[in-house]
């Protein structure tokens, strides 16, 4: 119990709450915490060029470390500016808490300067957020915050300080334990469920486990724990965008992704199973494609840690509320415990390796040194030239996307750093940056399109200052890929805004940020060109020219079941009805 | 291409929480954002500490989307607890509306007629005019108040439902 001003008790309580690192920027309405912070070396402010590249970084060092990221930026547009990132960190469940700095008490309500209603804006794309209106409460609600941000389903807490609660002084105390009145998640799993979710497993002739993001915000050991109960069932694995790294690419066991991009057999085994376990995912509508018609034969089990995920979408016949590495770890024990062994699943390994013969990640490519390089093959190149170096991968959003989730393989969790829920542009290049001050001395590669990278370019700046090593590999083709693959399918190729006019010279970019710029034309430059950038200390933009017009495949266009997958560009006959076009 | 909605029944939920600024903000955000109806919501802090507010939320939806309003309603950090009336067996339900009639002769008396026959009570009145207290269901209150437009309704206040459950158990 130490008196001290509101901005001093937000510096120490970070320092209790063992942060070490603070994205954010400065401006009036933060200016006690700025000084504060000046005042306390040991965390570490890394000083971004926009708010929302302070967020996504935030989520970058989450993602990477499972740790809660921090942001700290001023009221009104500091504050808006952030909303994206924080979104974007509800729909990922990604740990975070964003200070925002407020208009002083007796302002608040006038329209001021630099005045927005922060807990207003924020109330629906945060986990949970406060106003503070006495310094005496700072202690407890910062402590409050950490707990529900990496409590439960993790997420967004943001923390409107007005000023004059930053410099009035008060009393500075700590929660002996969060033990919060209303907020309790429950992170076991219940017994019975567990019991009824293994007998099921154990009856299974046709089980497939479908994982999500929920696996590796359990943490590292879920992620054991998948591999092992994976192991002792001997059913294959698919996983969601967000799940990817928790089981391992190279395992017999792994069909790859699934869903709208996924791969073919990773559908087909879904659309034909007689069991589900869904373990941390929630059956989003770029996983199930058409609802009606989605794996219509299955019992469906689903683990979860959020109950609102639960029949939510697509009603299952057991409901496991709880942690997933928990859940995962009680379900091995129950295997053990019953004796149950692996079933023969040959006839379901049979039907899987059939799917698995359309070899439905091959793509059409010319050999010859002086020919075009296809986007996939730049991202398999990407990862070749990398192994053994135990990247992290950060991605923005669009066709790049879904060819690095495709053809670049990840053995561990924490290594893949993608936008899912909310699918934002601008994501992977300040992701990249927080993962790269979380993890100094990793290869952090940001896997970027040349229109997504364009929206967060600024941070070219925070990566000089910082002298962060970072790696950005832009597949530039020119154009908002994923738009215009949809209207190519959707709109009879009429490319209404998709083109990428007007693009900067990305090698004179980098040199006038202090970077080192480099370009790849050509199949023949790709390799030497990966192994340019990777010997490259300090920061390197490639700008790797690919096809122009590629596609992304396999793909299940909007609107239709696992079953009517898209494999190749010929195999795309007439046009949409309004019902699909309607489909996001 | 048509826009369709699927029909549902209705549903009143008891949902404790905080007594907190922005709490009714999130909880009618929750609904708006996510589609959901709102019939009827009142809330009244209900606790002796002032630390308690009680919700009571009149609902439609088929039986999956009431379960996600309640899911989703449940996860809220200040949320305490959704209880489903419908799902507890019988609850009782009641509103109260003011209404204000005015007139005069034949239409005035009749007023005071029915509302004698509803059993509201006149809580105010002019030579012209009378403000009727009747407390019911919102079926009673509806019909109290169609009747009234035949006799010179002029306004009306209601206060929406409460709910509680029968019985010796709280939610």
């Amino acid at each position: 119990m130490t008196e001290m001003s509101g901005a001093d008790m937000v510096v120490q309580a970070l320092v209790d709450l063992g942060v070490d690192t603070v994205f954010g920027y400065p401006g009036g309405a933060v200016l006690p915490i700025y000084d504060a912070l000046f005042k306390h070396p040991t965390i570490k402010h890394i000083l971004v060029r926009h708010e929302q590249a302070a967020t996504h970084a935030a989520e970058g060092y989450a993602r990477s470390t499972g740790k809660p990221g921090v942001v700290l930026v001023t009221s009104g547009p500091g504050a808006t500016n952030a909303v994206t990132g924080i979104t974007d960190a509800l729909l990922d469940s990604i740990p975070m808490v964003v200070l925002t700095g407020q208009v002083p008490t007796t302002l608040i309500g006038t329209d001021a300067f630099q005045e927005c209603d922060t807990v207003g804006i924020t109330r629906h794309c945060t986990k949970h957020n406060y106003l503070v209106m006495d310094p005496d409460r700072l202690g407890p609600i910062l402590h409050e915050a950490f707990y529900i941000a990496t409590h439960g389903r993790p997420g967004p807490v943001v923390i409107d300080i007005p000023k004059n609660v930053q410099v009035a002084t008060g009393t500075y105390s700590i929660p002996n334990r969060i033990d919060h009145k209303s907020y309790r998640p429950q992170v076991d799993p219940d017994a019975e469920a567990i019991a009824a979710a293994i007998a099921m497993i154990a009856a299974a002739e046709r089980p497939i486990f479908y994982t999500g993001g929920g696996v590796i915000n359990a943490g590292p050991d879920a992620s054991a724990a998948l591999r092992q109960l994976v192991a002792l069932t001997g059913a294959p694995v698919t996983s969601t965008l967000m799940g990817l790294g928790a089981f391992p690419a190279d395992d017999d066991q792994w069909l790859g992704m699934l869903g709208m991009h996924g791969t073919y057999e990773a559908n087909m085994a879904m659309n034909r199973a007689d069991l589900i376990i869904a373990v941390g995912a929630r059956f989003d509508d770029r996983v199930t494609g058409r609802l009606d018609a989605f794996s219509p034969d299955s019992k469906k089990i689903h683990i979860d840690i959020d109950r609102s995920s639960i029949n939510k979408i697509v009603p299952v016949d057991l409901a496991v509320v709880g942690d997933a590495g928990r859940a995962l770890d009680a379900l091995i024990a129950a295997w053990a415990d019953k004796g149950h062994k692996a079933r023969d699943l040959g006839e379901w390994w049979r039907r899987i390796d059939g799917w698995r013969a359309t070899r439905c990640l091959d793509f059409p490519e010319k050999k010859e040194d002086g020919a075009e390089i296809m986007p996939q093959r730049a991202v398999k190149a990407l990862f070749d030239a990398t192994r053994g170096m135990d990247p992290i991968i950060t991605t923005e959003v669009g066709q790049h996307q879904m060819w690095a989730a495709q053809h670049f393989h990840f053995d561990s969790p924490n290594r893949w750093l993608t936008s899912g829920g909310l699918g934002t542009m601008g994501y992977g290049f300040p992701a990249a940056v927080g993962a790269q001050i979380a993890h100094p001395d990793r290869l952090v590669i940001c896997i970027a399109g040349e229109a997504s990278l364009q929206m967060n370019i600024q941070e070219m700046g925070t990566v000089s200052q910082y002298r962060l090593p970072v790696k950005i590999f832009i597949l530039n083709n020119q154009w908002m890929g994923m738009v215009r693959q949809w209207q190519e399918l959707t709109y009879e190729s009429r490319y209404s805004n998709s083109y990428s006019d007007s693009l900067p010279d990305f090698v004179k970019l980098a040199d006038a940020y202090g970077w080192t710029g480099l370009r790849i034309d050509t199949l023949g430059e790709l390799a030497d060109g990966i192994q340019t950038m990777l010997g490259t200390p300090g920061p390197v933009i490639v700008d790797c020219r690919v096809a122009q017009l590629a596609n992304c495949f396999p793909m299940i266009p909007s609107g239709a079941a696992h079953t009517d997958m898209i494999l190749q560009p010929n195999d795309i006959v007439g046009t949409m009805d309004d019902e699909a076009k309607a489909l996001v | 291409m048509k826009i369709t909605t699927e029909a549902g029944e209705r549903h009143v939920l008891a949902v404790t929480v905080d007594n907190e600024a922005g709490i009714l903000a999130k909880i009618t955000g929750l609904f708006s954002a996510r589609g959901y109806n709102i019939e009827s919501l009142t809330v009244a802090d209900i606790s002796a500490d002032h630390a308690l507010s009680r919700i009571t939320i009149v609902t439609s939806g088929p039986p999956a989307v009431i379960d996600q309003i309640i899911a989703q309603l449940d996860r809220l950090v200040p949320v305490h607890s959704v209880t489903d009336l419908a799902d507890g067996g019988a609850h009782v339900e009641r509103e109260i509306a003011l209404v204000k009639v005015a007139g005069s002769g034949d239409k005035r008396i009749e007023a005071l007629r029915m509302a004698d026959v509803f059993r509201a009570k006149v809580v105010d009145t002019t030579l012209s005019s009378f403000i009727f207290e009747i407390t019911g269901t919102s079926d009673k209150v509806d019909r109290f108040i169609a009747l009234m437009r035949e006799c010179g309704l002029v306004e009306v206040g209601r206060t929406g439902v409460v709910a509680i459950a029968r019985g010796a158990e709280a939610v």
